[in-house]
Order: structure tokens, then sequence, then C-alpha cells
């Protein structure tokens, strides 16, 4: 994103609406009252699918199923050849270097375990620091909280400025420590939508002798990434939010640190040998690898990469970001509406409470409006304690959606203030 | 816009989500726990005061949340006085009871103060938004943990 130019090509959002099926639904439909059109605005905890991921799925079953990488016969190469081409998709999808350097996962929160087990488990001891920012998901708190248990590593945090914005001096002062061998931080925040440096931080963790992950979860929807140029060492995705289906993750890593890194599950498929005294490993990434894969939803991610990509992470991210101007400035005119998370580089993503009405209450009415949106902690407590809010509502704003239902969620959260007053 | 919505706002909950009664930590009290729902992140403190004869002489609470388990707990804070723990728990099986079920379905948890039942009805909207239940049944959690005295509950 940092050195590609925007395209000016018009964005026909009517027409890619037309690409998922879902969003001609009503909700909230009984008999005797007309349901309400959905105005999906809960896409930062999972996007809606496009009709050519659904069929991609539905068809491999129907013609190509088999499992991957374990049979002589036809349909065993079919089904390998059509998973492992998900494969190349991914690494030109973040210009990873190689596809052996992207090791698929079941979600972003096992790619978090895989990474802190493995690489964790071989590269730190007690005593070494590793560095997070307080506005992770929990799925990059927890896997470093448990080795931490085993191994007695130091978690430090680096905090955010009022805005929402990385505080990138209390990073570097953090990282003035010589015991720093990791900083593992989200390129885009799933609360207050901030998109990092990143870049920026992987050069600073670099000077310092320390690696770099990102968690990308909810950055690489939002707008193109470059693995290479921001110099990751890992890079985490996970499939459901980027219009592909659950239980599909992505781990990138640089070949040399996956190389340094013992397996993390053991089973099938990431063995060479195997005797009762004995076993060797698959080469990366086919050692992190264990027991069948997820196929059906490996084949899915892949037609998620090719429908992303023929839109284009540009315009995606430049239609995002009209929206996201749009939607601000509405919500922003709301008296009593606290915006949290205003940084000046951050995806369509609005966390805002309102004086005098809990969260949960905003969910509940905004819902019978047929908006829907996330209530609650969005899997981040810390952050949650930073702002000092108990809960916040969140409003994530996808490549289907328009102007006219940012106008839905305004009006709506217009009228829960009025019904509270 | 929200009409249909008034079977779960109505105003009395409404009244007791903006203006709690009890609210705030009492000077005495000899029970207390805490009560939070990890879902929405809402936490609320329980204060009993229970008498030489076991009935609650005092309830209160404070702690921050939702307008349903703001009213929720204010009305049970109300609920609550003059009853033995017997009566209480019986109290929390029927309000859990109207919360959860069809009436058909509710069981016994022996004599019930009819004015109590009376006045929980106006929550017995949340039956039909499972995805509140746990708002409203928090406070009773709570309580329910301070008459056993674990000072800690929540509601997953
Ligand atoms: C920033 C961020 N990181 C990690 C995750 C975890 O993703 P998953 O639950 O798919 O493993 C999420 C999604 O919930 C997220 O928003």
């Amino acid at each position: 994103m940092d050195t590609r130019i925007l395209t000016n090509a018009p964005y026909d959002v009517d027409k890619v609406r037309q690409d998922f099926p879902i969003l001609t639904r009503l909700v909230h439909e009984k008999p005797g009252r007309p349901g309400k059109p959905l105005v999906y605005l809960d896409n930062a905890a999972s996007a809606q699918k496009p009709r050519a991921v659904i069929d991609a799925m539905a068809h491999f079953m129907a013609h190509d199923y088999s499992n991957v990488h374990r049979g002589v016969h036809y349909l065993s190469q079919v089904a390998t050849n059509l998973y492992e081409a998900t494969r190349v998709k991914t690494a030109t999808f973040l210009n990873a270097p190689s596809p052996d350097t992207i090791v698929f996962t079941r979600s972003a929160t096992e790619a978090f375990n895989l990474v802190a087990s493995s690489w964790g488990g071989a590269h730190l001891k007690a005593g070494d620091e590793i560095i997070l920012s307080v506005m992770e998901h929990h799925a990059n708190i927890v896997p470093w909280q448990l080795l931490r248990s085993r191994t007695g590593i130091v978690i430090k945090v680096a905090p955010v400025l009022d805005d929402g914005t990385l505080d990138l001096d209390a990073l570097a002062d953090l990282l003035k420590s010589p015991k720093v061998k990791l900083v593992s931080i989200t390129h885009g925040s799933n609360v207050l939508g901030t998109v990092t440096p990143a870049a920026e931080i992987a050069r600073m963790a670099h000077a310092a002798g320390a690696k770099v992950l990102f968690d990308g979860s909810q950055a690489a929807v939002h707008m193109p990434v470059d693995v290479q140029a921001i110099d990751a060492d890992f890079y985490i995705m996970t499939g459901h939010k980027l219009y592909g289906p659950t239980g599909f993750g992505v781990l990138y890593g640089k070949a040399e640190v996956l190389e340094s890194m013992p397996p993390y599950q053991g089973g099938g498929d990431m063995i060479q040998t195997v005797t009762f005294e004995e076993t060797t490993f698959r080469e990366v990434p086919h050692r992190f690898e264990a027991g069948t894969p997820p196929i059906v939803e490996g084949i899915g991610f892949g037609a998620a990469i090719d429908y992303v990509t023929a839109l284009g992470m540009d315009a995606i991210h430049a239609h995002e970001q009209r929206l996201l101007a749009y939607a601000t400035e509405k919500l922003r005119a709301i008296p009593g509406l606290r915006l949290i998370g205003t940084s000046p580089t951050k995806a369509a993503i609005l966390s805002f409470t309102i004086e005098g009405v809990h969260p949960h209450d905003i969910g509940t009415l905004v819902d019978r409006a047929g908006v829907a949106v996330r209530v609650g902690r969005h899997c981040a407590e810390p952050l949650m304690d930073r702002f000092g809010v108990g809960a916040t509502a969140r409003a994530s704003f996808a490549l289907y959606n328009t102007e006219a239902e940012a106008d839905a969620l305004v009006d709506a959260v217009r009228a829960v203030r009025e019904f509270f007053n | 816009m929200f009409d249909d919505l008034r079977d779960l706002y109505q105003e009395v909950i409404l009244d007791h989500g903006k203006n709690p009664r009890n609210f705030g930590k009492p000077e005495n009290f000899n029970r207390m726990a805490r009560g939070e729902n990890p879902l929405c992140g809402d936490k609320i403190n329980v204060y009993l005061s229970i008498g030489a004869d076991g009935r609650v002489q005092d309830a209160h609470f404070d702690g921050r949340g939702c307008a349903i388990s703001q009213a929720s707990a204010s009305l049970m804070t109300e609920t609550l006085k003059g009853k033995t723990e017997a009566e209480a728990e019986a109290l929390f099986g029927h309000f859990h009871d109207m919360c959860t079920k069809d009436d058909h379905e509710h069981t016994d948890h022996g004599p019930l103060d009819p004015e109590a039942v009376e006045k929980l009805d106006v929550l017995s909207g949340v039956r039909e938004f499972p995805m509140r239940v746990k708002c409203a049944t928090l406070a009773w959690h709570t309580m329910h943990a301070a008459i056993h005295g674990d000072d800690k509950t929540t509601t997953e």
C-alpha cells in the first residue's frame, strides 16, 4: 500500500453487491410484518461470502474432492493441485517471495499458537522479552502468556496515543532493552481501525535485533499488503474475514525463519519417515501442517483471493476509505457520541459509545432496524481498559457496503439516543 | 423505528435502568459477591445484609451494565428485602425460568411472594432475546454467589 498508486477506475458497488447472495435477504421477518433489509456492518468479526467462493467449494466437493498429498489416484492429484494453487495465490496476494513461505493453518488464532509454540519454544528463554501492543486481539496475547508460563519470557506492552495511533516513541524505548527478541503487533486494529506503520516498526525491531510479526487479520482485508516491502518476519491472516470460509488461516514466514522452527503439531502429512525409534519431518511449509488439512476451505480461500484480486485491493481500499470518511463525519455529528480510534491512518472500522446508553442496548436496538453491528469488548479487553470503557459498539465496513448503509446506521443510532431520552 | 422493542424495554425498565434503586456500596453488609458477564464486560457487585433471623435486611448493588442488567439488579434489590435465603433462591429460580422458558415449562421452586413475582414480570420480555438473558440474570447469579459465599461469579 505504501508504494502503489490508487486506481481511478469507477467502483460499481451495486454490481459488487450482486455477487453476495446474502445481501438481498431481509431480517426480523414475521408473519404480518415485513422484514428489514440487512445492513451488514459486522465485517470485522466475519465477512459475507461471494457466490464465487460458495460455488468453488460446492463445485470442488461435487466434482474434484479427495484427500490431498496422499494418493496416486487421479482425484488425489486434482485435489492436491487445486489446494496447492491456493498457496501460490496466497503468496502472490501477500507478495511473498515463494509459496514455500506460506503455511496454512485453521485460523489466525492457530497461526499465533504455532509461532508462539514452535518459534517461541525454540528461540526464547527465561528473561527474553517480547513486545505486544495494548490494542492486540486476545489471539496475539494469550498464546504468549501460555508460553510465558512454560518458559518465563517477559511480555512488554507498547501503548497507543489518545487517537489510537501506536506510540512509536514508547515502542522505541521498549526496544532499547537488549533482551527484546520479538515485536508482535497488529497491522490493523479490529477495534480502533488503526493501521500501524508496519515498515517502520519492522525497521525499528530489526535495528534492535528483534524479529517482527504482524497480525494482518484485519489489515490484509482492507488494503494491499506486501510482506517483502514491510520486511515482516511473520505475517498472519484469517480466511473468513477476507470473504473466504471459516476454518482457514495463513502464516507467512521468511524462509530462514521457518527453517529454524521445529514442528508444531505431529501427525500425518508432516513427516518424511516414521519408525517408533525416530521420525524425520518434511520440508517447510509442510512440516507445520499435520493431518488432513482444511481442503475445502483452502479451495474457498483461493476463490476469495481471486475475487478480491479481480476487484483490486487498491480499489477496495479506496472505496472503503470513502465510506470511512462519510460515516465518520455523520457519526461525529451525533451529540453524545464518542468515536474511539481516530488515527489518521485507519481502516473503515468505527468503534463508538453513546453517553448514557450501554453498547449492548445500542446493539439490540439498531439490530431491529436491520443494522448488524458488534457490541462488547471485541476480544481486546486491555484496550477497553485503556480507553476507560467497558465495551463499545463497532460498525465495520466491507467492500460491498454503501453510503446508504452508513446512513441507515446513523439514523438508527440517532433513534437509539431518542429512545433512551 | 423500535416499536416492537417496547416489550423488552418497558417504561419501568428504562426508569430503573436510568435511575437504579439501591445503587452504591452500603456502609454495612455481611455478604458480597462480584459478578461478571465476559461477553459484554458488564461487572456488578451485590451487597447483602442478612440479619440474625436469616432474612435479607438490605440489598444493594453497584457496577456498570446495560439497561437490562441495571434494571434487573435494581428490581432484584427491591424484591429481596425481607426474604429468607430460601425465599430469595426460590425467586431466583422463578426468575430464571421466566427469562428462559415458556410458562408451562416452569418448575416448582418453593413458595413465591406474589408481589415480587408481579414486579419482576416486566423483565419477561427478555425471553424473546436469548442474547440478552444473561444481562437479566447476572444480578441474580451474583446474589446467589453472595449467599453461598463465593465472592466471584460469572454468567458464562
Ligand atoms: C485483529 C485480529 N486478530 C486475530 C483474530 C483472530 O482470528 P480468528 O478468530 O479467525 O482466529 C481476529 C478476529 O477475531 C482479529 O480481529
